[in-house]
């Protein structure tokens, strides 16, 4: 399964902002994608509470998967967005 | 005859018009049995879109952007699809739609309460979520502040960030709360919004909505049952010192001329034009911490040069005091590494960190220096939670070794007031951090809403604390500030003066009120007031001197 590892960039961590962005790109990805901090079980990335409850600060490495048609796509593109600083351009 | 309910007033003003109170987050009801899990799901999910829908409304009218990407946040956070996951699940299982929202909502909110820190302060957004459905499954009006289209005051137990983050000024004309204290949430918005408020009102909730009301944020007491002339005279009366004080302008001085700076507390450039707007003399108090906050490293070198000179930038040729950073156990930050402590209000906080990690002070000092060199801002750098002659001595040095010109120390701790006379004989001025001295002299909890009457600025011994400083500040001829909550009360802030104390640093919303309130009085009468004051058996008593 297509698969990125990913650290998070944002200062503020995967919270706020940052978090709001990043489920709202995930929730236009024409796949379903999930994201797992260390060794929990995977969370769909276009659900805001358990993207929040994944408690990922700026270090935090995180790991996206999809599959299907276009997963490849979409997941560079999340993990992009997740690797930059999303609290910089506010 | 109207009923006086007395509470404590900790933003000066009136404000006439019916009371209303915030609507109370519903309780859960019996749980029933359901009989059609289907039809039971439809309904939680329309109460779901429904909390959705009125936060949207809510992030539309909000003028803030800020506020209105909280809001957008908060209904991103209701709109979730494992949300309704868990609610399916639980109706299934045989609950109805009021349980089975809790129900999911509790699942995440043990999961943000483990995680702690950003998360666990979200609890309580979690908490509103889910009462905000219960209440439309109800049939109830949603929690929060009500927006009746007219002026009024309003009334609640106690207010939280959550629920006056989209407050409208043109409706709410002020705020009475049965609980809380000086440096609630409540005192701290009232005093950004300059909105007459009274906090720790015992009976406020038992008024009647609607019920005619003057409320006096100076005095603390709220007339309940007022005609509606009393009421119209109030309202016009409050209306002309409004337009009295916002034609002042100008360095703060008292009505003989007697200076007294009126200064800005700030966290980042952001608040400056505020600042500006407020004709303020410069910054009192520029907080560091901002730049440290949810930072898994210290931030750099470059990145803290930048970060203080643009405030420096925008305060050129004026006096910016700038706090070194005031964290700790009480404020955790990653990079730091404090375990946690048993007591972290008394634990290694302020200027203690440096015991361990003086690199960190060391570097803030140098992006300071650096800052200050690039700009032409008058920078004068003070320590937080210092308590004995050495340690100011020790800091004084530091920030001498740095290159900058001016060292002082916050007055936080009652030793440190005692002795104020020794420190400012190794340090160039003081400032008096009001909140955290009247935590630390009374021995509570600055956080302790049962604990309000105690946390009172107005408390005699807070005072002749103030006043051993403000003696100090006059024999050695150097300046001494007050940075806290107390310097935003216009009714305080000429007793402050009679005290000793030569500037006054404030949210910038409260310097107009507090520079109309100096020019009213003598400096002769100023300390005469502080006399009474302090001389007064309790904090009632020297409030009811002042006036």
């Amino acid at each position: 399964m297509p698969t990125r590892t990913v650290t998070v960039g944002s200062s503020s961590g995967l919270h706020a902002r940052p978090a709001k962005i990043f489920v709202e790109a995930a929730a236009k990805a024409p796949v379903k994608v999930t994201i797992r901090s260390g060794d929990r079980k995977p969370v769909p990335a276009k659900s805001m509470l358990s993207v929040l409850a994944l408690g990922a600060k700026q270090g935090t490495e995180v790991i996206l998967e999809a599959e299907g048609e276009g997963a490849d796509e979409a997941l560079d593109s999340l993990a992009e967005l997740l690797a930059k600083d999303l609290d910089a351009d506010a | 005859m109207p009923e006086v309910l007395t509470g404590i007033g900790v933003c000066a003003g009136t404000a006439a018009g019916p009371l209303l109170r915030i609507a109370a987050a519903p309780a859960l009801p019996a749980p029933v049995p359901v009989t059609d899990a289907a039809a039971e799901y439809g309904r939680a999910e329309a109460a779901l879109a429904e909390v959705v829908a009125e936060l949207g409304r809510r992030a539309d009218r909000a003028t803030d952007a800020t506020v209105a990407e909280v809001l957008r946040a908060e209904a991103l956070m209701a709109d979730d699809e494992e949300l309704r996951d868990g609610v399916r699940e639980l109706i299934d299982e045989g609950h109805d739609a009021p349980h089975a929202i809790d129900g999911a909502f509790a699942t995440f909110r043990e999961a943000f309460a483990a995680a702690g820190g950003y998360l666990a302060e979200r609890v309580a957004d979690l908490d509103d979520l889910r009462d905000r459905a219960v209440a439309v499954l109800l049939g109830l009006p949603m929690p929060g502040v009500p927006s009746p289209g007219h002026p009024y005051v309003l009334a609640a137990r106690d207010l939280a960030p959550a629920d006056t983050a989209d407050l409208d000024p043109d409706q709410v004309i002020g705020l009475v709360t049965e609980v809380g204290g000086p440096t609630s949430h409540t005192a701290i918005l009232a005093r950004a919004l300059g909105l007459p408020a009274v906090v720790a009102c015992p009976g406020v909730l038992a008024v009647p909505d609607g019920t005619l009301v003057l409320l006096d944020g100076a005095s603390g007491q709220l007339r309940v049952g007022v005609s509606e002339a009393e009421a119209t005279a109030a309202a016009q009366s409050a209306a002309e010192v409004a337009a009295a004080a916002s034609t002042l302008t100008g360095p703060g001085e008292t009505s003989d001329g007697y200076a007294v700076k009126l200064l800005a507390n700030v966290g980042s450039a952001k608040n400056v034009p505020a600042a500006d707007e407020a004709h303020a003399e410069g910054i009192g108090l520029f907080r560091t911490e901002l730049l440290f906050l949810d930072r898994a490293q210290e931030p750099t070198l470059d990145e803290q040069i930048a970060a203080y000179r643009d405030v420096f930038t925008a305060m050129a040729g004026r006096r910016v005091v700038i706090r070194t950073l005031d964290a700790g156990a009480d404020k955790p930050l990653p990079f730091l590494n404090q375990d946690g402590e048993p007591n972290p209000a008394l634990g290694v906080r302020g200027l203690r960190v440096a015991r361990q990690r003086p690199d960190v002070l060391t570097t803030q000092l140098a992006a300071i220096a650096e800052a200050r060199s690039q700009t032409g801002a008058d920078v004068w750098v003070m320590a937080p939670m210092v308590s004995t002659l050495d340690e100011a001595t020790g800091f004084a040095a530091a920030v001498r070794e740095a290159g900058l010109p001016k060292a002082g120390v916050m007055i936080e701790v009652p030793a440190a007031a005692l002795r104020a006379a020794d420190l400012l004989r190794v340090v160039d001025f003081l400032s008096i951090g009001t909140n955290d001295l009247s935590q630390y002299t009374f021995a509570a909890d600055r956080m302790c809403g049962d604990l309000a009457d105690l946390l009172d600025p107005w408390q005699p011994a807070l005072l002749q604390l103030i006043g051993v400083c403000g003696a100090a500040g006059r024999a050695a001829g150097k300046p001494v500030g007050v940075c806290g909550e107390a310097a935003a009360d216009p009714l305080l802030a000429p007793v402050l003066v009679g005290l000793g104390v030569t500037s006054l640093s404030m949210s910038p919303r409260a310097i107009g009120p507090v520079r109309a309130a100096l020019a009213a009085r003598t400096e002769a009468e100023c300390r005469r007031l502080a006399e009474l004051a302090v001389a007064a058996p309790d904090a009632a008593e020297a409030r009811k001197r002042a006036m």
